[in-house]
């Protein structure tokens, strides 16, 4: 049983994470292949479809229109779902959301749950406040089963044991549910969690799921699968608890064309996912007899509250931007010390702790657009990382914070820059200090103090002998004009 | 829950100070039917053009497929089950009768315990609608598609699927259903399958690892 979640106030910073990371080469063997194997399959599937980026706009102008009419289409979400028999609860912070699960279940009469794959019941640990409470949580879909029975951490928000390989998930299987004549073969390995959760699907009478859309318009639910847990965890027990984030709710059914379209595609590289339930309230004949659903602000109200990230909130959880992101291609998910990873964990998770936690991961990028371009919702996550960087140094130049070195140097810098004579004063000492670090070729490849981060990993072109100004204030004269 | 209310009070108005005063219902429906949707909506291609992408899509994730006139499915289908080697198959109610060869048991789902559906060897129902261009078929709790464990728990479905129901794109899906949308809805898109083992898709977890369809054309 994983009971170990991430504690974002208590994780290394990203750049201490990595650096140890980066010494796990099967991880990153792992991982390179994976994402290597998703964005061939999601470019081939991306390129057939010539109205690709006319989609992207819909799904960013439909995300945009909820999240500026957001409470209107919650409360018309929640009195069509009322209507359709389903039970709406809120939720302020993780700690109500997991405290009205845990008191659902109880009311239901189980002591265990079935739960599909739901990045925020990992977001709100979940399964650790169950446990707490003596309910136990199977997790249903093959990935969060590795993750659970190998004590491990999701790493990816779509693929979570991404950063596993065959051989070492067959050690956790055989272990775990002591098959000591497995095979390695991802058949084989299916087959096993097959046959170890059929009888839970038909055995626990509740289901614990997240949701991909709520649709304001039809007061119904929509989830997104490959495998076939999902629907068994909808459809088998008596008792329903599905949570969101507030941010999940789209206007109306004819959007889902849009996201359909958009999120398959974009996740998995598949032109549709094996499996999408919606569903709306009870249904008499068909499914759970009790349906609950909470929907949860845990910090969301603060990023819709900032013009310039609000975007954020519009992200589908494809995982594009991780599988592209030349970071998280290195590092694996687990640096990042969040599970929302990659890019879009690079402006979520400091976000979602209120910025008290996660300050190293605006820094988690190179700035490189790549997550931008793939984004099937256009968020311009290096415009949010640019806009959220500010806001560390802000936090970080508070006080005595505005004497530490690097505030300092800053102060310095704009000094020069606000002078043309300080700036050109500053450039010819410049010239002068490089000289002894000039090696023949030109080049300089060490520096002192804290501007050897930049020589560490690469060289640093001298300067050059004339400015751009001052030859052309020589030729200027040279010429007699 | 009193905590529920007071929490929903709460979020609500975080959001109004987020994002301002609220505006009214009409304006808010002028603005949504302003949202750009320039993508492709319209089949461009006539019923055999559609035909072959159906088909083209359901074999790319590993269903089987076969055509069949409308009097030939019964003969079909027990050829089909003959060769696969099924002898129980689960059907919702609203089957037609002659869709049931002799030689094959029909278990009738009758919404109650599941472990009857369970148990059998396969499920045979028909489909609301099929989608072309993503291989996808639709099944709503109607007559011949019954509710969800039924397609659910058989590791085969056999589906019957009438061309005249083949749209090509998504947005035509969603307009057609659009007036059964409370209905509960499943779409599917060949076999159960996973990519979580090395991003490798392999058919079959949890749904039925095998899926034949049977597209009627008359």
């Amino acid at each position: 049983m994983s009971l170990i979640t991430f504690d974002p106030a208590r994780v290394p910073t990203f750049q201490v994470a990595a650096k140890s990371l980066l010494g796990d080469t099967q991880m990153r063997k792992n991982v390179r292949h994976a994402t290597n194997v998703i964005q061939n399959k999601r470019a081939i599937v991306v390129n057939e479809m010539p109205d690709w980026q006319q989609l992207r706009e819909s799904g960013r102008q439909i995300k945009e229109h909820t999240l500026l009419h957001l409470d209107f289409y919650l409360q018309q979400f929640e009195e069509n779902c009322t209507a359709a028999g389903g039970v709406v609860h809120w939720a302020r912070d993780a700690a109500e959301a997991r405290q009205i699960v845990i008191d659902l279940v109880k009311q239901s009469g189980s002591q265990e749950v079935i739960k599909i794959k739901s990045m925020t019941t990992e977001e709100i640990s979940l399964n650790k406040g169950l446990e707490a409470n003596g309910i136990h949580a199977y997790e249903t879909d093959l990935a969060e089963l590795i993750i659970q029975m190998g004590n491990d951490l999701p790493s990816h928000i779509v693929v979570p044991a991404l950063h596993k390989n065959r051989q070492q998930i067959r050690e956790i299987f055989k272990r775990e549910m002591n098959l000591p004549n497995l095979g390695d073969q991802p058949a084989d390995l299916a087959e096993a969690a097959r046959t170890f959760l059929r009888e839970k699907f038909l055995r626990v009478k509740t289901g614990v799921s997240g949701a991909n859309f709520l649709i304001a318009e039809t007061g119904g639910v929509c989830v997104v699968e490959s495998e076939g847990n999902g629907r068994m965890c909808l459809t088998l027990p008596e008792t329903l608890i599905t949570i969101a984030g507030v941010e999940k709710v789209i206007p109306r059914y004819q959007d889902l064309e849009v996201f359909a379209q958009l999120l398959p595609r974009s996740a998995t590289g598949e032109r549709m996912n094996p499996y999408t339930s919606i569903w709306t309230g009870v249904h008499p004949t068909d499914g759970p007899r009790k349906f609950h659903i909470i929907l949860m602000d845990n910090a969301r109200t603060k990023i819709l509250a900032d013009e310039e990230s609000r975007q954020t909130l519009a992200c589908i959880r494809c995982g594009a931007c991780q599988n592209i992101c030349p970071v998280y291609r290195q590092t694996g998910g687990h640096a990042y010390g969040s599970v929302y990873a990659g890019p879009i964990g690079a402006i979520l998770t400091p976000q979602l702790q209120e910025m008290h936690s996660g300050q190293s991961l605006p820094y988690a990028s190179s700035l490189c657009g790549a997550c931008y371009e793939v984004c099937p919702v256009k968020i311009n996550i290096p415009e949010v990382l640019i806009h959220l960087r500010h806001k560390v140094v802000e936090q970080d130049t508070q006080g005595f914070g505005a004497l530490n070195p690097e505030a300092l140097a800053m102060k310095a810098m704009a000094m020069l820059f606000m002078s043309e004579s300080r700036f050109r004063a500053a450039q010819r000492m410049g010239r002068m200090a490089e000289r002894p670090l000039v090696n023949k070729a030109g080049w300089v490849t060490w520096l002192p103090g804290l501007l050897g981060g930049w020589t560490q990993v690469r060289d640093l072109h001298e300067m050059p002998k004339q400015t751009f100004r001052e030859w052309f204030e020589q030729r200027g004269s040279k010429d007699g004009k | 829950m009193a905590n529920s209310a007071e929490a929903r009070t709460e979020i609500l108005r975080r959001i109004r100070v987020a994002i301002g005063p609220a505006a009214d219902r009409s304006a808010i429906e002028r603005e949504w039917s302003g949202i750009q949707r320039a993508y492709k909506h319209v089949t461009s291609i006539d019923l055999d053009g559609r035909l072959h992408q159906l088909e083209d899509r359901l074999r790319d994730y590993d269903a089987g497929v076969y055509r069949s006139t409308r009097a030939g499915v019964g003969v079909l289908v027990a050829s089909i089950l003959n060769e696969r080697g099924k002898q129980t198959m689960a059907v919702p109610s609203g089957i037609p009768a002659e869709w049931h060869p002799s030689g094959v048991t029909f278990v009738e789902d009758l919404r109650g315990d599941v472990s009857q559906i369970d148990a059998c060897q396969g499920v045979l129902t028909s489909a609301t609608l099929a989608i072309a261009e993503t291989g996808t078929i639709v099944l709503q709790d109607a007559p011949g598609q019954g509710r969800r464990a039924v397609t659910l728990l058989p590791d085969y479905h056999l589906c019957v699927v009438d061309a005249a129901n083949i749209v090509q794109t998504v947005p035509e899906a969603m307009a057609l259903l659009q007036s059964t949308s409370h209905l509960a809805t499943t779409f599917f898109s060949g076999p159960s399958a996973t990519a979580d083992i090395e991003m490798t898709r392999i058919k079959g977890v949890h749904g039925p690892r095998f899926v034949d369809v049977i597209l009627i054309v008359d």
